[in-house]
């Protein structure tokens, strides 16, 4: 077995009549943090849709853990391992932040670590655990966020695709946020990353994509696309 | 006094049949958004089927005590019902999920008649006495010697379904696969990610509201003496006013709704006569004084008005409320 543990090839996917992504190569190593980086519509979430069978492809294969997964459903790839954190977070709103976490276990069986799990995640956000009773609803949008973060954590996942996880938050939460991904990476989860806030994200990537309207235009290490001009001057503008 | 109390305690028996049937309507509506008006045809399979079972066990020596007959005959219903429920979903609902909405309430009302239809082919045509096993006891509820009374059948049907609705809360809100229940209705793609496979939660679903109706069919041919193929229809349309009353897609409304819609009814068809009775204008007329003379009773609607309360009760929550008592009103969601 390599150790490539997603692979996308040649992947194309239309979206309500339009071609969003244009057959696109991605491949996401074991333990690797990667980002995809690239600015609104460029096909970022609808690569991450697709990856979760959440909307069909037109051509190209998706190669999970040495398997091809194209076209199964998301709740199968969440018990291979598999857990999306959705744009926007996708919180049960009217469930309990405990009921969430709940959710997040679902596909395990194993009812005394999931207990434990809680616990760390709780570790991990100590303000979710302060408010477990409480409606998911009620919490801030970062909040919100560590909630989202914490209920994939749950099912255990070998890789986590992360959304748009800075997206509508005070830059602290950001920080926050950022710093939780990074701590989820040390436990050696892998992470694909999509993020329209480019330099934050290769700061804390090990690999990039650039991706435009539908296309990967550039790939390579963070730090280098860090000083890529054309990145600079497309993603990083003043950030000098 | 005596027919107030004595219409109340028909009301909350008739109120906790729709209840149970109400339960059904919600519970669908709540997850897929889809109004199941096949539903009052499976509480009907569930009555006719029990019916069957009763007949046989009865004719076979009567060997068995009363209350063991109609467990059994309910607990054959129940997985009948249930399989029932799971086909319409399997078969008729979940090719048309991403339909236009009108094409699975059309379907619905198409699943209707042919269950009613097959009921036909099975059963007859003629209304079935139902066999009543266990003995009909009333109870005295008042010192007066004529007043109103409870009758064992009612009381029985009345904790029957205190049992159920508290099972259901406790299915629903206590445990796993209730809080799965809970996040597909919320958000099914959400769910989808959280390794739930929504098409099972769904399935399960309208078995569950299909065991309730089995339940409530039994109940609610016992009640009344009698099974007919088209029994389901108006329960099932009085206990789908029942669950809009309590606010669509809501469990508790759906009980409280099904709660009131029973008193309403049962107080209505006994207050009606009286309250339309012209006799009680004698003083503005003359020759209708003269009329009330011979007939003290010049009522202008009688008690065989009573199904006519529960869809003015719809037409006025839909127009005043549409979200129900408990609904949560409607916002625009992505």
């Amino acid at each position: 077995m390599t150790g490539i543990l997603l692979a996308l090839r040649n992947v194309a996917i239309s979206y309500g009549g339009i071609r969003a992504v244009k057959g696109i190569d991605l491949e996401v190593a074991r333990g690797e943090l990667v980002c995809l980086i690239g600015t609104n519509g460029a096909g970022k979430t609808t690569t991450l849709k697709g990856i979760c069978g959440l909307l069909p492809l037109t051509t190209g294969t998706i190669e999970y853990d040495g398997a091809d997964v194209t076209g199964r459903p998301a709740f199968e790839l969440v018990r291979k391992g598999l857990a999306l954190v959705p744009e926007g977070r996708g919180m049960f709103g009217a469930l309990t932040i405990d009921e969430n976490l709940t959710m997040g276990a679902y596909a395990r069986r194993d009812r005394p670590v999931i207990a434990q799990d809680v616990e760390r995640v709780f570790a991990l956000f100590p303000r979710l655990k302060e408010r477990r009773k409480q409606t998911a609803g009620t919490l801030s949008g970062g909040e919100q966020q560590m909630l989202a973060i914490a209920r994939a954590m749950m099912s255990r996942p070998r890789m986590l695709l992360l959304d748009e996880p800075s997206m509508g938050l005070a830059p602290l939460m950001v920080q926050k946020v950022f710093e939780t991904i990074l701590d989820v990476a040390q436990e050696g989860v892998t992470i694909l990353l999509v993020e329209q806030n480019a330099k934050l994200a290769l700061d804390v990537a090990d690999r990039g994509y650039v991706m435009e309207s539908g296309e990967v235009t550039l790939a390579g290490k963070a730090s280098s696309l860090l000083h890529d001009p054309k990145v600079r001057a497309a993603y990083l503008g003043e950030a000098a | 006094m005596d027919t107030f109390l004595q219409q109340l305690v028909n009301g909350v028996t008739l109120g906790s049949v729709y209840a149970i049937v109400a339960l059904g309507y919600t519970m669908v509506y709540g997850i897929i958004q889809l109004i199941n008006f096949a539903h009052g045809e499976v509480v009907m399979l569930g009555a006719m089927v029990a019916y069957s079972v009763i007949v046989a066990l009865a004719g076979a020596g009567g060997a068995l005590p009363p209350l063991a007959i109609l467990a059994i005959a309910t607990l054959t219903a129940i997985p009948v019902c249930m399989v029932v429920g799971y086909l319409l979903e399997r078969v008729a609902y979940r090719p048309l999920r991403r339909a236009p909405r009108l094409a699975p309430l059309i379907t619905a009302i198409g699943l209707s008649i042919v269950l009613q239809n097959i009921a036909l082919i099975i059963w007859t045509r003629n209304p079935l006495p139902y066999p009543q096993v266990i003995a009909t006891v009333p109870y005295r509820l008042t010192a007066t010697p004529d007043g109103a009374t409870i009758t064992n059948v009612q009381i029985g049907i009345i904790g029957l379904s205190i049992v159920m609705m508290a099972g259901l809360l406790l299915l629903v809100y206590r445990t796993r696969f209730g809080v799965a229940m809970r996040a597909v209705a919320q958000n099914p793609q959400v769910a989808g990610l959280m390794g739930i496979d929504i098409n099972r939660i769904i399935s399960a679903t309208f078995a569950l509201g299909a065991a309730l109706a089995a339940v409530a069919g039994v109940m609610d041919a016992s009640y009344y003496g009698v099974a007919h193929y088209q029994m389901g229809f108006l329960l099932g349309l009085k206990a789908f006013s029942a669950a809009v009353l309590g606010g669509i897609g809501n469990l508790a409304g759906a009980m409280l709704g099904g709660l009131l819609m029973g008193m309403i009814e049962a107080l209505g068809a006994g207050y009606v006569g009286e309250l339309t009775n012209l006799c009680h204008l004698s003083g503005w007329s003359d020759a209708l004084a003269q009329r009330c003379v011979n007939d003290p009773h010049l009522e202008l609607f009688g008690s065989n008005y009573q199904d006519v309360f529960a869809f003015v009760v719809l037409i006025l929550v839909l127009v005043f409320r549409p979200s129900g008592l408990l609904g949560e009103r409607v916002s625009d969601r992505a």
